[in-house]
């Protein structure tokens, strides 16, 4: 369980704070998706967790342990991170790059070998056809892939995940999600899951939280929400998949 | 021909000195550049700071950097000395090595702290998030990142210092440099040539090799890098080979930068060699270095001259002739520094005002009293080192000399600028064969202004009573005079049928054997 209590980050010179006494609790093996528009603080609120930001303020908890009294370098080490834009180390092979994590921790190198073929079967690429390639050589999808399995690679029970997917064709990115959520589900993960996109929020989400200006809005299951928004904005956002089928629909009524 | 094999000749003594000089100051460079470099990038105003040292070093002449290092470490050493009871050598290899790994510096610092900042954000933030510390972000992402960048600075510094190397000569370091300074004074176009080219062949090979390691990082080709590293060390292991075969306590006989001092090192050796005593040789040395660098141990004999001591090392401005003279300089370094006067050579060799004979003749010029009417409307040239001796000053004094132009030469290349008219009157010296060849007028010194300059050999204090190397020159005590002196020379100066020093030296000492 992970347990944000009142987590405000104020950086130096910024006007308002980006994310203002934010409170949340994520259940174990719980599949949380944050959304909100750009610069709302999603990304802010995500680092915060595993301490690639430290908050200005509040109390951060993870399975019950004080997460700002750790050691931060033990603590990231024990989360999947899945960055924006895959964020893979150029220099390094595609297998160097799924077993960087556990190299850091010391595992002896077979099996970091066995864990990084093993990974990359998970996510669906051929090992013996990836494991020496370098990331250049990838499309973006397949990147995308390679982010997923080096985040899994120590077999941590909590992932962290920025926008994964958001950068990919819709059919490769509808794809990867379906692998996602079936791994999640396989695994035992607790994830956090940034999107802007709310089709893919109810898709994936057990629960969805919603951001505004660094404010946590409304917290709820795709239903709570579409049933009761909190305000405008809520009811706006959600009805978005719904207003777009409808008008898709329309559309096509419309077309000779 | 004659001169290309005497030139191979020396290549592996002065190609293992000139290597094993620039790969250290290039090593010594990276070990201080990186860690430098490092934080620099991380904190922007050392950064500023270091970037602006380095450049600033970058701006002061080699030759000047070299120069300054000898007396800085000439000081350190004597305070080590006195503080902590111990000495280091503050000529040769020392100052050459310090000057030249400032000068390796900027190239390396500028381009890591560029290869370093150029890394994406995202990348930096994707090695925190994986769980690497800030130290294995810096050696597991960040450096082998930037390392095409920091090769290609390795590389600029690498032909840098292996250029800059050459001017090492001058400071007591044997380099390819040899080849040129005494090429040049001695006007032997080939050793000239020969230097240039090794040094720049030197630096091209060297420049290729890590190329190679440069695309090999560049396109992680790990042949690439192998084959580079075995390359390196191939011509840098076979550069330093014959070092090994040097002993390593040799005896070191220096000489200042002209064809006399040349061709008495090279007498000095042949005859210590015939005792059974092992020599090197440190050329190319300045008038008060090298007899600072006798007091100090770094070179063991030399010969110099006694008014040049009585003018500039003990400040004396009279001349009370050539015996007191002599027994002044004898006790003077015997009891300041421990130096062994062994004896006059047999022959003088003076600082004299000389003139083209018809130019002379023409003006009515014998003495410097003479000189000193059309001084005003003459152009006077010199060494590097008379205009600012005591002498110079009191002769100017005496006479009241005072110049329309004054010009400074590579010694050989005054006599040049003498015949060609570029000046009218030039600071030669009396033993110079060229004095007779060209029929030149030395002008008298009614006065008694300067000093005489009597040849003398001086021994280190570690061996002024070491019985067998004194008793190997001894015999040079007395047995060269001015006209066998200056025949000698002459046959290093003249344009035609050139001697080399060596060779020289072999005539003189067949000369003295009869
Ligand atoms: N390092 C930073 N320094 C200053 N302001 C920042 C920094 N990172 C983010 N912000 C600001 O915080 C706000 C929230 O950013 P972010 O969490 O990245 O939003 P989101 O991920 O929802 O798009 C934005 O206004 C952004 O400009
Ligand atoms: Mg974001």
């Amino acid at each position: 369980m992970i347990e944000l209590q009142g987590i405000t980050k104020a950086y130096p010179g910024a006007g308002a704070p980006s994310v203002s006494a934010l409170d949340l609790a994520i259940e174990d093996r719980e599949f949380l998706v944050l959304i909100g528009e750009s610069g709302s603080g999603k990304t802010t609120t995500l680092n915060m967790i595993n301490r690639l930001v430290e908050p200005t303020s509040g109390n951060i908890r993870v399975d019950g342990e004080d997460a700002l009294a750790a050691d931060p370098v033990a603590l990231r080490r024990r989360m999947g991170y899945v960055f924006q834009g895959a964020g893979l180390f150029p220099h390094l092979t595609i297998a160097e790059n799924v077993g960087i994590t556990p190299r850091l921790l010391g595992w002896p190198k077979p099996e970091i070998e066995a864990r990084t073929d093993e990974l990359l079967a998970l996510v669906r690429l051929a090992p013996e056809e990836y494991r020496n390639r370098f990331p250049r050589e990838l499309s973006g999808g397949q990147q995308q892939r390679v982010a997923l399995a080096r985040a899994l690679a120590a077999r941590p029970h909590i992932m962290l995940m920025d926008e994964p997917f958001g950068a990919l064709d819709p059919l490769i990115r509808d794809d990867l999600s379906e692998d996602y959520r079936r791994i999640h589900g396989d695994l035992g993960l607790t994830t956090i899951f940034v999107t802007h996109d709310m089709t893919e929020a109810m898709l994936l989400g057990d629960r969805i939280a919603v951001m505004k200006d660094g404010l946590l809005v409304q917290v709820g299951t795709p239903n709570e929400l579409l049933n009761a928004p909190a305000d405008d904005f809520v009811r706006a956002l959600i009805e978005t998949p719904k207003t777009r089928a409808r008008r898709l629909a329309q559309a096509l009524r419309d077309a000779p | 021909m004659n001169a290309i094999s005497e030139a191979w000749g020396y290549l592996p003594n002065y190609l293992s000195s000139h290597v094993l000089l620039s790969m250290s100051a290039l090593l010594l460079g990276l070990l201080l550049s990186l860690p430098l470099a490092v934080l620099a990038a991380r904190y922007r105003r050392f950064g500023g700071v270091v970037l602006t040292l380095a450049g600033i070093v970058q701006t002061i002449p080699s030759l000047a950097l070299l120069a300054l290092f000898y007396p800085l470490l000439l000081l350190l050493s004597e305070f080590t000395l006195e503080t902590f009871g111990f000495s280091f050598r503050a000529l040769g290899f020392l100052p050459a090595l310090l000057a030249l790994t400032l000068y390796s510096m900027l190239p390396v610092l500028r381009n890591t702290v560029t290869g370093l900042g150029n890394i994406e954000r995202s990348v930096k933030m994707a090695a925190r998030g994986v769980g690497m510390t800030p130290w294995q972000s810096l050696t597991l992402v960040e450096l082998p990142l930037a390392a095409p960048v920091i090769m290609a600075g390795i590389r600029t510094a690498a032909v840098w210092v292996i250029g800059t190397a050459t001017l090492a000569t001058p400071v007591g370091q044997t380099s390819l440099g040899n080849y040129i300074f005494t090429g040049l004074q001695i006007e032997n176009w080939v050793f000239v040539t020969f230097g240039v080219v090794a040094a720049a062949g030197l630096a091209l090979v060297i420049d290729r090799l890590l190329a190679l390691a440069e695309s090999g990082l560049a396109l992680r080709s790990r042949n690439r890098i192998v084959a580079a590293a075995i390359g390196l060390v191939v011509v840098v292991g076979a550069s330093l080979y014959p070092m090994l075969a040097v002993p390593r306590h040799a005896v070191v006989i220096g000489a200042k930068n002209f064809e006399e001092q040349y061709i008495l090192a090279a007498l000095i050796r042949d005859r210590l060699s015939a005792a059974g005593i092992e020599s090197r040789e440190r050329d190319d040395l300045g008038s008060s270095v090298i007899f600072r660098a006798l007091a100090a141990g770094d070179v063991d004999v030399y010969v110099d001259y006694t008014g040049t001591l009585w003018s500039n090392a003990m400040k004396r401005t009279d001349a009370p002739g050539r015996k007191a003279v002599q027994d002044g300089v004898a006790a003077y370094v015997m009891d300041k520094h421990g130096i062994r006067d062994l004896g006059a050579l047999g022959f003088e060799n003076a600082y004299a005002l000389a003139m083209r004979k018809d130019k002379a003749e023409a003006l009515g010029i014998k003495t410097l009293s003479d000189l000193a009417a059309h001084a005003a409307q003459l152009r006077i040239g010199g060494d590097f080192e008379i205009f600012s001796r005591p002498e110079w000053k009191a002769v100017m004094d005496a006479y009241g000399l005072r110049f329309a132009v004054r010009r400074q030469y590579q010694p050989n290349l005054m006599y040049s600028a003498l015949m060609s008219g570029d000046v009218d009157v030039i600071t030669a010296f009396s033993s110079d064969g060229r004095i007779a060849e060209y029929g030149l007028t030395l002008l008298t010194d009614p006065k008694g202004a300067l000093p005489p300059y009597d040849a003398i050999m001086l021994v280190s204090p570690a061996h002024a009573h070491d019985t067998a190397f004194l008793n190997a020159l001894k015999p040079l005590i007395g047995a060269i005079d001015l006209k066998t002196m200056q025949r000698a020379n002459l046959m290093v100066d003249r344009p035609d049928n050139k001697l080399s020093p060596t060779q020289a030296a072999r005539w003189l000492e067949q000369t003295l054997a009869h």
